[in-house]
């Protein structure tokens, strides 16, 4: 019988950098098995929520993630509205939808450049935040901030987050701007023959895994479920605007990388088109009270959909408020993608479900169960991956090596 | 609000098991069930309807813990909660893990933040609460005041 060796991998995420332990069981250098703990850092955010005003909510549930900070305030005030059953105006419709595509172009950029690094590709990851970093100016323009934005509240958006027409002007000219760009790496990330190499088979998940574990957002449009809320349960103003949902039959990381890509293009099109025709009008509903009732709301976050539930009984703070991020879906299937990988495609794998954590290197340690030696650390880890990339590289029996060797790579 | 189509179905298809149907708002569809019938009625909107689990939500009543199962229903843009609720001070009711893998995480969390056993759940381990933390305290009940970090 073969010898079977445990890793940890954690508590510190081997990419995405917070907290969170997976044990890998390893045969050689495949995954037999893996066993995941979560919640080191869990800081009852629901629990705070019953404490604070409906209307203060929105600033919390903001800070649930750094990067999803428009997605989660907008799921709770459509719980909320949902419950008070009144119209929120035209504008602010218009505004959220702004906003929260913007933060979809950042995130699927922000994920884009680090997948690449990982693999060892790090020109993909100089272009994806060379060309990130001019819609985080964007929002902070038009929220006034750069995450964290306080823009979302029940019954519309913040009077400061109103444009005139020079920002929307400015808006317009940005899209424009970024859209030669994507369109150049995305062709390129689609023809690349090292992106091919590393990710086109690896990783899969099945459309019957997507559904039996709930997955969400591109992790689950990549494998073939053509669900996405902004089409099927639609709110603030996509069902004025033309765009499309993006879906991928094959269920592997490549997949999940180019309906980001492509999701990025049409989160282009949809803010120009939005800037463009967005209606005049207030920008606030001004609800008096909240009344007794139970709603839930949910919106596609740039990784799937983040699912809030309300119940209120009448007074000022909720009496409970139930969030479910798109990760708490999403990173259970690493038990149906990983099982059967080698340990240096495990990295990747785990990053392809853009696991929500905020980012500060940490470390990761392997050791083995019979010695107990630290073996392997987190940067060996992502050495190990890299290094892979290079060995297909100078391998001339594969199809990228003798690519890359007619090119003159040297390794 | 008027009723429509799906909570028509819903009603068609549960039958008895249906103590209570109200549907709020037009994507909203609230369903009151038995908490022994749960498996059952589960088996019969996820897998007979084919929606999309959600998640779980469990809350804390005077007398009793509300368990709430959200599904999605995307094709019909509505969000169907089945609600049912189980006596305090032993809340106990059989998991749906065996059915959908997907809530294994989320009933860890109920039974750790509420306190709800779930039967036949394959690995009722703690998932939330730190490995230290007192056996039979729930944060999450309202009885459970956080300590005030200024204090």
């Amino acid at each position: 019988m073969s010898h079977r060796t445990l890793i940890p991998v954690g508590p510190y995420h081997p990419l995405q950098e917070e907290a969170e332990f997976f044990q890998l069981h390893v045969e050689g250098e495949t995954v037999v098995d893996m066993d995941v703990r979560i919640s080191y850092n869990h800081r009852g955010i629901e629990k705070l929520c019953e404490s604070k005003t409906f209307d203060q909510v929105p600033f919390v549930v903001e800070r649930v993630c750094g990067i999803c900070s428009a997605s989660h305030p907008l799921a709770y005030v459509q719980a909320v509205e949902t419950i008070v059953g009144e119209p929120v105006p035209e504008r602010a419709l218009y505004l959220r939808t702004i906003v929260n595509e913007l933060e979809r172009i950042h995130s699927h950029m922000l994920w884009l450049g680090l997948a690449g690094h990982f693999i060892g590709y790090n020109t993909v990851f100089m272009w994806a935040w060379r060309y990130r970093e001019p819609v985080l100016d964007l929002l902070e323009l038009i929220t006034g901030s750069r995450i964290n934005y306080a823009n979302c509240k029940v019954g519309g958006v913040r009077a400061d987050a109103d444009l005139d027409s020079e920002q929307l002007a400015a808006t317009v000219k940005a899209m424009d701007e970024l859209q030669g760009p994507m369109e150049m790496l995305t062709n390129a990330v689609l023809d690349d023959p090292v992106l091919h190499a590393r990710l086109k088979g690896v990783g899969v998940l099945t459309k019957e895994d997507a559904r039996r574990y709930g997955c969400a957002g591109p992790t689950s449009r990549g494998s073939g479920v053509p669900y996405d809320v902004r089409e099927h349960d639609t709110y603030a103003a996509y069902d004025r605007l033309d765009w499309k949902t993006i879906v991928r039959d094959e269920g592997d990381v490549f997949a999940k990388t180019v309906v980001r890509c492509l999701e990025i293009l049409e989160s282009i099109k949809m803010i120009r088109q939005a800037a463009k025709e967005i209606p005049g009008g207030p920008i606030d509903a001004e609800y008096r009270e909240i009344p007794e009732g139970e709603a839930c709301g949910h919106v596609e976050a740039p990784r799937g959909e983040t699912f809030h539930y309300v119940r209120s009984i009448g007074n000022n703070y909720p009496y409970r408020h139930k969030i479910r991020a798109p990760s708490y879906v999403n990173v259970p299937s690493f038990k149906a993608t990983c099982i059967g990988q080698p340990i240096s495609d495990v990295c990747i794998t785990l990053a392809a479900v853009d696991p929500c954590y905020s980012c500060t290197e940490r470390m990761a340690a392997v050791r083995d169960v019979r010695s107990g030696k630290k073996t392997l650390n987190f940067h060996d880890l992502i050495h190990l991956s890299q290094e892979k990339t290079r060995s297909l590289m100078r391998d001339p029996s594969t199809a990228l090596g003798a690519l890359s060797l007619s090119k003159g790579f040297k390794g | 609000m008027s009723e429509s189509e799906l909570a028509g179905e819903l009603t068609s298809n549960l039958g008895e098991k249906v103590l209570e149907l109200k549907q709020p708002s037009p994507n909203n569809i609230f369903v009151t069930i038995r908490p022994e019938d749960i498996t059952e009625v589960v088996k019969v909107v996820w897998d007979g309807m084919q929606s999309r689990f959600a998640i779980v939500t469990g809350m804390d009543v005077p007398g009793a813990i509300e368990v709430l199962y959200h599904f999605v229903f995307d094709e019909k843009h509505t969000v169907v909660t089945l609600k049912t609720s189980v006596d305090k001070p032993f809340p106990e009711i059989e998991s749906i893990t065996p059915i959908i893998p997907g809530a294994e995480w989320i009933e860890r969390e109920v039974h750790d933040l509420l306190g709800v056993k779930f039967r036949n759940h394959p690995r009722l381990e703690r998932l939330i609460l730190a490995d230290d933390w007192p056996e039979g305290v729930y944060p999450l009940r309202k009885e459970y005041i956080p300590k005030d970090p200024n204090e």
